[in-house]
């Protein structure tokens, strides 16, 4: 991962905007921002502490250079896609949508913080759900609870028991799940060789923009 | 004497005949307003009633109508007798609409509508009818100064409306600021590219028409005469001096860019690669579309564009005010790099990009094509190996330590009017201790080289700009039928500029017209009346030649004032200053308002029935007066209202006239003045306050209270408070008791 950080960084020198441009999601959005700052004062967690940099501000340090700040940054991760600043700026950009751009590079870079919640339960559920096209609720919810140590799993587990038997009763959960059972695709090798492709279309799109680059 | 004939013609339709005694009002008229003639009509504005008054025009040889209806302001195309003096008693907007419709209110209602009739009937017979200006011009040649876009347009648009132009620029050639422009900001959609501008189009249209006389190296020696009748000489640099006959002019004598050199702080003078915006365009005409090269030779690789240098400056020490083109200008010169390689990296530090029009969508373009807008205020340009360093401090990180290395840095310097000379600072005292010009500094020329004794340009406003009436009537100077357009005016961009000059050149044309016809420019336009003076009774104050607000009146050699009727806008700010009363219009005099205020019965002491006067400024209160009537803002009925053309005319005796016949108060209602003046005459409303402040010692003689004047200010708009705070006057009145004049 870091040798693909070290190619970017060597490939596009100086100029990160232009990278975001070519590399992230969306991020060919990030120069026509105007900076009037309505995506940050609308977004419902600035007021947590953890938002380090709003929109706005990651928006500026792309275009100011700041490569390390804004791709190792836990702000875009803090985005509960609640899809306030994407309705409301002015300038038609989609924010949710590039946080999730950027988010998502910094993590192929390996530059995303590590155990970084969001980043965690993403990455969970996608490995959980490809397998079998849907996702092994007992096994997602399992994986979410021991991530800090198997004894807060177990009092966790403890802690939310009436509501999984409450889930179980009304036949909401299947407990076999736990055993690799339970609801799939009808077609799991269409899905994974759905996702081989969609993969090998993004790697190609990718190549292409390096290579007009 | 006996060939006047006085007529009343009472209508009573609109509610008036239910609400009023019409009987009674005919009486009055006949009696007390000594009307030969009085007539009712239940419908006096429909066709049948214009008619039983022209008849009696006619045939009964009526000179002089009181038409006693509604405001003066309704029904103005009915009423119109143009041989026949008319005065207005105002039933409707005036009375009926603005009292209760009740039993208790009836009999103070009453006393108002026969007020209204007896002020229409005294006033009617104060009047004469105005016969017009006879000392008109005729010509209707256009002079338009200065050949940039804005002069240019306005010689076309004339010539295209079908009047000669004179074209006078003091360069070799016409085109201005344009003509040094590569390309100029988008006019039409999509507004992605700079575009073509134009100027060689205007250049070949002004060479074809036959209308337009142009004249190069040239400047204005000497404007004298009066709208209409201007004779101005063009002193042409090696050449003889010509003399124009001009009917009105427009002055589009532009901008000069303010002056880099006093930003050294930003790397101007001391590197070569740091210039101004104009210093761009002639980069960017001598690259013509290719790559852009700097002064040494250089292909410009980055490029910082420095907006708000030495402009938006709270210090003082530089332009205050924002020149409003500069961000759309720093975006096309950005797209003029980015065009030609889009690998130049262009930036644009800016504090508020300001892009009026359809600039938005150019800004967009420009980061479009990849332009980087950031937010901040750069506080140092200094020269760093090849190219110059930038240090600025980010507003959106908050880093005071921000630089960008750049190649070239181009500075958006502002617009600094060509306004001539500042005249308020010609007759304005020396100041202890101010500071004598700088030396080396230059003095401001004269544009226009008016010959008028209130100096030789036309009057400034802030910052140097020439001063126009910013809300209403934007093209207006105070110097009628001439017009300031284009930059000279405010700061502005090309398309608003050719705006200006489209609206400058038509106002032009219409002061042109009304000069040759006698009549007043706006915004009394179309007025006949004009100012005259008794001059037996003048002491040669000099108070009316130094209050006109429009430098229409001069002095002979004993110092008597001579009228330039066309120059006047008939605000009767003259007529207000005048301490011996001899100015007067033929149907606005001291004698007509004088003879309202005395018409009014004012009832004794005991009756408890106070009586206030309004004087109302014609163009602001008078309406929101009429307008609080027609939404039906009721208020007391111990008030009569006369119209005045403006607070300037108001002249104090008719306030002293008022108190020392027993009337408890008086209102007066005038525009704004000050810095965001209102005022339809510019001066008027602040020279009849500053004359109304002396009223107060003429109150403390009479030993009467000082609130027995109160001095309001009035905007359009106050129709909703207006009727309170008449109210709130007359309770005020109220308490303080009746006026002890009454009954003397």
């Amino acid at each position: 991962m870091s040798e693909l950080n070290q190619q970017m960084a060597a490939r596009y020198k100086n100029n990160f905007l232009k990278e975001i441009e070519e590399q992230a999601e969306m991020g060919e959005w990030v120069k026509m921002c105007m900076q009037c700052g309505v995506c940050s004062g609308s977004c419902p967690t600035h007021f947590h502490p953890g938002w380090e940099h709003p929109p706005q501000e990651i928006f500026m340090m792309i275009r100011a250079g700041k490569r390390e700040e804004v791709l190792t940054s836990p702000s875009m991760w803090m985005c509960t896609s609640c899809y306030n600043c994407y309705v409301r700026c002015p300038r038609k950009l989609p924010i949710t949508h590039i946080m999730h751009g950027i988010a998502e590079y910094a993590y192929r870079l390996g530059l995303a913080p590590k155990m970084q919640p969001t980043l965690h339960l993403s990455q969970t559920f996608w490995n959980n759900c490809i397998k079998t096209g849907r996702v092994n609720e007992v096994r997602l919810t399992q994986s979410l609870y021991f991530k800090d140590g198997f004894m807060a799993g177990i009092k966790k587990g403890l802690e939310m028991k009436d509501v999984a038997l409450g889930l179980i009763k009304a036949k909401r959960l299947n407990i076999l799940e736990a055993l690799g059972f339970g609801h799939k695709c009808k077609d799991v090798q269409g899905i994974h060789r759905m996702l081989a492709k969609a993969r090998e279309l993004e790697a190609k799109r990718k190549g292409a923009k390096a290579q007009a680059a | 004497m006996s060939d006047k004939k006085h007529a009343a013609y009472i209508c009573a339709g609109c509610g008036l005949g239910e609400r009023l005694d019409i009987a009674a009002l005919e009486a009055v008229a006949k009696k007390e307003g000594k009307m030969q003639i009085v007539r009712t009509h239940p419908f006096l504005c429909s066709e049948e009633g214009v008619a039983m008054i022209r008849a009696d025009i006619e045939s009964e040889g009526v000179t002089h109508a009181a038409i006693c209806a509604c405001s003066r302001r309704a029904k103005t195309e009915a009423f119109n007798f143009p041989t026949t003096a008319i005065a207005r008693g105002n039933l409707r907007e005036g009375v009926i609409w603005v009292r209760p419709d009740t039993e208790e209110a009836r009999e103070t209602t009453q006393e108002m509508a026969e007020d209204y009739v007896r002020m229409a009937c005294a006033e009617v017979k104060a009047m004469t009818q105005p016969a017009g200006n006879p000392n008109t011009g005729m010509n209707k040649t256009l002079l338009v100064v200065g050949g940039g876009i804005s002069g240019m347009t306005a010689a076309l648009e004339a010539s295209k409306a079908g009047y000669k132009v004179v074209l006078v620029e003091k360069t070799g050639s016409l085109g201005g600021w344009a003509a040094r422009l590569h390309r100029r900001v988008p006019t039409r959609e999509p507004f992605k590219s700079p575009e073509d501008t134009g100027v060689a189009d205007m250049l070949a249209a002004i060479e074809a028409d036959p209308n337009i006389k142009v004249y190069l190296n040239a400047t204005i020696a000497k404007t004298s005469g009066a709208p209409g009748r201007f004779k101005v000489d063009i002193a042409v640099e090696s050449g003889p001096t010509v003399t124009e006959d001009i009917g009105a002019i427009v002055q589009a004598t532009g901008f000069t860019l303010y002056d880099a050199g006093k930003l050294p702080h930003l790397g101007y003078g001391k590197s070569p690669h740091v210039v101004d915006q104009a210093g761009l365009e002639a980069l960017a005409r001598a690259a013509n579309g290719g790559p852009i090269k700097r002064a040494d030779g250089k292909e410009v690789k980055s490029v910082v564009f420095v907006q708000c240098a030495g402009q938006r400056d709270a210090s003082g020490e530089h332009l205050p005010y924002c020149s409003g083109h500069c961000c759309n200008t720093s975006i096309k010169q950005a797209i003029y790099f980015k065009d030609a390689n889009p690998d130049v990296d262009a930036v644009v530090l800016y504090t508020d990009l300001r892009t009026p029009g359809n600039g938005e969508d150019f800004y967009r373009a420009a980061q479009n094509r990849g332009v980087i807008f950031s937010k901040g205020v750069v506080s140092e340009v200094v020269p760093a190996g090849d190219g110059l360093s930038v240090k600025f401090h980010d507003l959106i990180l908050d880093d005071r330590n921000a630089q960008i290395e750049a190649d070239l840095v181009v500075l958006a310097t502002g617009m600094v009017p060509n306004s001539g000379v500042n005249i308020d600072s010609l007759t304005a005292p020396q100041v202890e201790g101010q500071e004598a010009p700088a030396e080396g500094e230059v003095k401001p020329v004269s544009i226009l080289n008016l010959t008028y004794r209130q100096g030789p340009d036309i009057p400034q406003f802030k910052w140097g700009f020439t001063d126009s009436h910013f809300i209403c009537f934007p093209y207006e100077t105070r110097r009628t039928a001439i017009y300031a357009a284009g930059p000279v005016r405010r700061p502005m961009d090309i398309a608003q500029a050719i705006e200006d000059a489209t609206g400058a050149a038509m106002k032009a044309i219409q002061a042109m017209e009304n000069a040759g016809l006698g009549r007043a420019a706006h915004p009394r336009s179309g007025d006949l009346s004009f100012p005259t003076a008794r001059l037996e009774g003048c002491t040669q104050c000099k108070r009316c030649t130094v209050e006109c607000p429009f430098g229409a009146i001069d002095e002979d050699e004993k110092r008597y004032p001579v009228f330039n009727e066309s120059r006047c806008r008939r605000c009767g700010t003259c007529m207000g200053a005048c301490p011996v009363r001899v100015i007067s219009f033929e149907n606005y005099s001291v004698n007509t308002v004088g003879a309202q205020i005395k018409a009014v019965n004012i009832p004794d002491e005991f009756e408890n029935k106070p009586r206030i006067l309004i004087l109302a400024c014609e163009n602001d209160a008078y309406p929101a007066l009429d307008m609080a009537a027609l939404n039906r803002n009721c208020y007391s009925a111990y008030v009569r209202a006369i119209p005045v053309r403006c607070l300037g005319s108001v002249n104090t005796i008719w306030i002293t006239d008022a108190l020392n016949s027993g009337y408890d108060g008086v209102m007066l209602m005038g525009c704004k003045h000050g810095e965001d003046y209102q005022c339809h005459f510019v001066k008027g409303s602040e020279l009849g306050r500053y004359r109304m402040s002396k009223v107060y010692d003429t109150l403390k003689g009479m030993n009467l209270e000082p609130e027995r004047v109160l001095d309001l200010e009035v905007a359009i708009t106050d129709l909703h408070t207006l009727p309170r705070k008449i109210d709130d006057y007359v309770a005020k009145i109220q308490q303080i008791g009746p006026s002890p004049f009454k009954g003397f």
